[in-house]
């Protein structure tokens, strides 16, 4: 029985700085004793000194870790892939999968992409969303079926029947509820496992930092210019990755900022004057291009967390329903953003109502 | 017919619903120009008072933003691919 053994960079060393070497062994017990006699200084670095699996030590068989196997008895057959992983020190400790959350990602977990060390990104992942609307609707649902482990959703809103065409987190029986709670509601019963934190405020300059700080990342799925250049600005002087999506009638964007690669001043300088280009309530939109957008912001929020890909990053991703194009062009930095360029004017957030001419929905009080 | 425009869907009333028309080629001024001559309106839509392109509607040249080439004195080729992208919020 010859396995294939993946070796991380602290323990390279000891096997002549290979990333994979073969061993020999029935179970993962024979192929670890087998590694010690290659590779003398090997047992020391996995076992404790009563010859244990070591417990800052985590062995995967085909991305499976083995407490959610049979442990160091689990049966290994020729070609098997088993990884050794060391704790990172400085970390809280590794995140346990039950055999729960083992089954329910399985799909995630078979894919090399993604691995139990890239569910468990996930799960020690956080994401703030901003509205529990349109976007941030199908966004929410997908990240929490993957197991991101704390997302957080901002939403001052009440469900009313206008939202039920487009908005998936709500149900009927959710009309009259606060949008926050309906949410929640629904992203627990799809899954367990995930810390739904609720913003019920509507998100200002006041409150951006420190909602915002509380995240890895953010995802845009506000409705008015306004909160889209105040989630904009607080991202970026927090250093925190945006995930930009906006839909009207039959038309979506999406695009991802990250810090110093351009942002949403870079992309629109300034907004509209009020009116000259309709909201969803005036114009309307397609529900399903909701998903469509919301899926692509998902997903690169998903990628950034596993680091795999490309993200789109520096581009501009096109939709057009009615003629069924997708089209990227380029999104630059600019040297003359004055929040993110070279010699910035903005260092804090200001007042964006001021800023687009118009308010903020809800966000002064009456 | 030296370049195509693509119009996005909040203009198509202007264009009848087209959402590809052809341009005329020489700088994206005058592709503007000729926009407005056929599809009065346009031009307003697309620059301010004081002719400025306006900063919530990007106009791309082969996906690359004018404001990074030349603004409004981004020369056109033949078979140039002209993209108009307004801003939208909607979420």
């Amino acid at each position: 029985m010859s396995v294939n053994v993946y070796i991380p960079t602290p323990f390279r060393h000891l096997v002549g700085n290979r990333a994979s070497v073969k061993a020999e062994g029935a179970t993962v017990r024979n192929v670890l004793e087998n590694l010690d006699v290659q590779f003398p200084g090997f047992r020391q670095q996995v076992f404790d000194t009563e010859g244990h699996l070591a417990h800052h030590i985590n062995v995967y068989v085909n991305q499976v870790e083995i407490e959610n196997l049979a442990g160091e008895a689990t049966p290994v057959a020729s070609g098997d892939e088993v990884a050794v992983i060391p704790a990172l020190a400085g970390g809280a400790g590794p995140t346990v999968m039950t055999p729960e959350m083992v089954e329910r990602y399985s799909r995630h977990l078979i894919m090399p992409q993604v691995g139990s060390v890239g569910q468990r990104k996930i799960i020690d992942a956080s994401v703030l969303i901003i509205g529990a609307g349109g976007l941030g609707s199908p966004v929410a649902l997908y990240l929490a079926l993957a197991g991101v482990g704390r997302i957080g959703i901002i939403d001052f809103d009440v469900v009313d029947r206008t939202n039920l065409q487009r908005q998936i987190l709500h149900q009927t029986a959710d009309i009259g509820k606060r949008k926050v709670i309906s949410a929640r509601e629904t992203l627990e019963a799809h899954n367990p496992n995930v810390n739904v934190v609720v913003h019920e405020t509507p998100i200002t300059s006041d409150n951006a930092f420190e909602i915002l700080g509380q995240y890895d990342m953010v995802v845009n799925g506000a409705d008015n210019f306004a909160t889209r250049y105040l989630v904009n600005d607080a991202a970026y002087l927090l250093k925190k990755p945006l995930i930009d999506g906006s839909i009207l009638m039959f038309d979506g964007q999406a695009t991802v900022y990250l810090p110093g690669k351009g942002c949403y001043r870079c992309l629109y300088p300034a907004p509209p004057p009020p009116g000259m280009v309709p909201s969803c309530a005036e114009a309307g939109v397609l529900g399903a291009m909701c998903a469509t957008i919301g899926s692509i912001q998902a997903t690169e929020v998903l990628k950034l967390i596993l680091g795999v890909g490309d993200l789109l990053v520096n581009r501009l991703l096109l939709y057009d329903a009615l003629s069924l194009e997708f089209r990227i062009v380029k999104v630059r930095r600019d040297p003359e953003c004055p929040l993110c360029g070279d010699n910035p004017t903005i260092h804090e957030l200001i007042d964006y109502e001021e800023f687009c001419g118009a308010p903020i929905p809800h966000a002064t009080p009456a | 017919m030296p370049v195509s425009v693509r119009i996005p869907q909040p203009l198509r009333g202007l264009t009848g619903n087209l959402s590809i028309v052809p341009g005329e080629g020489g700088t994206l001024a005058s592709c503007i120009e000729g926009l407005e001559s056929s599809y009065p309106g346009m031009r307003e839509r697309l620059m301010d008072e004081s002719g400025q392109l306006r900063r919530f509607v990007n106009i791309y040249v082969n996906g690359d933003d004018v404001r990074f080439i030349d603004g409004l004195a981004t020369p056109l080729k033949d078979g140039d691919e002209v993209s108009i992208v307004p801003a939208v919020a909607g979420g």
